[in-house]
């Protein structure tokens, strides 16, 4: 709960509202009469109640289950080679663990949370402005921000849960079947697992809503959304590919050339907020990740194959959180800007 | 009396559009309001300045005392509005789209719930209280948006074309219900509208606003006096048709008449402007000219008149 306040008091804040805002927001957090926090029960009870969201639940939690499954019927023949850094942390192979058959958990959740972000945001202003409720929702007394910020906070918070009882009931599954209880630190990799999903979601929740503003009809929101979410997940790959040929040194080209080359591409690929994604999660779900990048013989030559501390990894991906963060941010301060310039009519 | 809502110099503009210019309007506590115009004359977006949902290019605007555009929130808070085309969540009950906004108002869960049981029986919709919005007819939507409008127990509300689309009876009734909750609770009332009748019927003062400008402020017989202040009586006659020349005859008589100001002949129809009661010398005239009279009627001035002379005003302006 705290850092979903914290995201959203950064969001808001680089706009210069008025302090009591937020004081006032602050001291009635607890009381449920206020504005804000009837605006984002609202929300949560919408989403909560609609189809999209029980539909996208259940595929949800189906791809868990069997990917769970699948991790958990072949774990036991994978485990515990001996000299396989990853196997000192038998429990955190339950979430990235696959015999092949299934994507293992955090690939799934990479493919659908953006799917989910989307299901919560796509419609979330024009669909109040097409049933004429954004302009009797704006005649109360509230700050127009309320409005906006409630819908973000108000799918952020269903996330958050949604996610955090999914990782939690992985890891419940994981004790009772396999038997072993996770370590500290495997249990803060989790976490830091879930909170990069759960800011990964939050991404595409506020691309959704900034197309929600800028597009009247929910269908033209809807489709731009997962048309931008399908080019990063697929042609822009295919694009990469072909500049990766174009930019190909030749076979004569020296260690510093190839490497230059392989920053080039790499850098390339992190403008993909699933990239980013993809890599935050493999390092910290697996311990045996040093670098993201190209590593050189003298860099590697000597090395203990021994799995990084919780911190190194976090120290690795911590320009990916930035990133990423920055991403989610930028979005939602140019939908918060564009909300608070358009005029409030009535349909 | 005092003002409830005071407007000074106001002008919105939409890149080179002017759409309210240089208003000046007050309205007076307790009364009730029209604001008449053609569609697109500004109506809406001078509401929405009332209640600081858009900011005015330029002037000053009180209600309740309280400077709209600097602190709309506590005009809000005293203003209870009614926008054209409602729209309630379709997937919520009546009373929960209620309690929903009286929430929004600060007022407790318990206190919200009594109120808005009190308002949907007293605008006759306690029997779909809980009955999805979605469900709900046109008339009942709109009976539902008034109660909305009250829930929050406001000094003044204002009703953007609360009439619309809604059956004639739906209207009288309506209408009934707003002029009742106005006098028993002393609210202000400001009602925008292009149907003529319906503000007739029910508001103390009308004001004409056409292209974004306010062009008659006032009662109805106000407006009247001043517009028609040399043609205070028209008379309709019907005469059976006849030779032009006879005709023209006729009308040059009535027009050497004193106190006759203006004769049109159309159609079989003499309309004879003037400004004294003269229908009996007018009866007199015709049968001397030896032409049948099949009807003959003094006209009073309503809302469509004025309404109309104005449009014809505004056309020769073009």
């Amino acid at each position: 709960m705290k850092f979903i306040s914290v995201i959203l008091k950064e969001n808001t804040s680089m706009f210069k509202l008025p302090d009591s805002v937020f004081v006032s927001m602050d001291k009635d957090r607890t009381s449920s009469s206020h504005p804000f926090w009837i605006l984002v029960a609202k929300e949560i009870a919408d989403h909560i109640k609609s189809w999209r969201f029980i539909i996208l639940l259940f595929l949800i939690l189906l791809t868990c289950v069997s990917s769970l499954y699948t991790s958990l019927s072949s774990i036991s023949k994978a485990a515990v080679k001996p000299g396989n850094p990853d196997d000192a942390f038998l429990f955190l192979r339950l979430f990235t663990h696959s015999d092949g058959s299934l994507p293992p958990f955090h690939v799934f959740v990479g493919f659908l949370g953006p799917l989910l972000g989307i299901s919560l945001g796509f419609d979330a202003i024009n669909s109040e402005q097409n049933g004429g409720t954004l302009s009797r929702v704006m005649a109360q007394p509230i700050h127009r921000d309320y409005l906006i910020n409630a819908k973000f906070m108000g799918a952020l918070i269903v996330i958050s849960v949604l996610f955090l009882a999914l990782g939690m009931m992985v890891t419940g599954f994981g004790i009772i079947i396999v038997g072993i209880p996770p370590t500290l630190e495997e249990l803060l990799r989790i976490m830091s697992f879930l909170f990069f999903s759960i800011v990964y979601v939050a991404f595409w929740l506020n691309l959704s809503i900034f197309f929600s503003l800028r597009f009247k009809q929910a269908a033209t929101s809807a489709l731009t959304a997962i048309a931008v979410w399908l080019f990063f997940t697929v042609f822009y790959q295919i694009i990469i590919n072909v500049v990766a040929k174009a930019l190909l040194p030749t076979a004569s080209a020296d260690a510093y050339q190839v490497l230059t080359y392989q920053k080039i591409i790499s850098n390339l690929l992190r403008i993909v907020p699933s990239q980013l994604y993809s890599d935050a999660t493999t390092t910290l779900l697996m311990p045996s990740v040093r670098s993201l990048g190209p590593l050189t013989m003298e860099q590697v030559y000597g090395a203990i194959p021994a799995p990084l501390p919780f911190k190194e990894s976090l120290m690795i991906v911590w320009p990916q959180l930035t990133g990423l963060t920055a991403a989610t941010i930028l979005c939602f301060a140019v939908s918060y800007y564009c909300f608070m310039r358009t005029e409030i009519r009535s349909r | 009396m005092e003002d409830v809502i005071e407007l000074r110099g106001v002008t919105k503009c939409y890149g080179s559009l002017k759409a309210v210019d240089k208003l000046d309007l007050n309205i007076r506590k307790g009364e009730i309001y029209g604001l008449l115009g053609p569609n697109g004359a500004g109506k809406s977006t001078t509401i929405l300045m009332m209640l600081g949902l858009t900011e005015p290019t330029e002037g000053l605007i009180r209600v309740c005392n309280i400077d709209s555009t600097l602190n709309p929130i506590e005009v809000k808070r005293r203003v209870g509005y009614l926008p054209d085309n409602v729209g309630f969540y379709d997937n919520q009950s009546g009373l929960d789209n209620l309690v929903f906004i009286a929430r929004l108002n600060s007022v407790r869960e318990t206190e919200a719930r009594r109120r808005a049981l009190e308002l949907l029986s007293r605008v006759g919709l306690s029997g779909v209280a809980n009955k999805k919005v979605g469900a709900y007819s046109r008339g009942m939507r709109q009976r539902l948006g008034l109660a909305d409008v009250l829930i929050k127990k406001p000094a003044v509300i204002i009703l953007d074309e609360p009439t619309l689309g809604i059956d004639p009876s739906g209207v009288k009734a309506f209408l009934d219900l707003i002029v009742q909750l106005s006098r028993e609770e002393g609210l202000t009332v400001l009602l925008s509208s292009h149907h003529l009748h319906q503000v007739q019927q029910v508001c103390d003062r009308v004001g004409i606003f056409v292209s974004g400008k306010l062009i008659a402020n006032g009662t109805i017989s106000e407006l009247s006096e001043q517009l028609f202040s040399n043609e205070a009586f028209t008379v309709e006659a019907a005469i059976t048709p006849a030779d032009a020349g006879i005709i023209q005859k006729l009308s040059s008589t009535l027009e050497d008449m004193q106190g006759v100001s203006h004769v049109k002949y159309e159609q079989g129809r003499l309309l004879i402007s003037c400004a004294i009661e003269k229908t009996a010398a007018i009866a007199r005239a015709i049968v001397d000219a030896n032409l049948d009279l099949t009807y003959l009627s003094p006209r009073e001035y309503g809302l469509d008149e004025i309404y109309q002379r104005y449009f014809e005003g505004e056309h020769k302006h073009v």
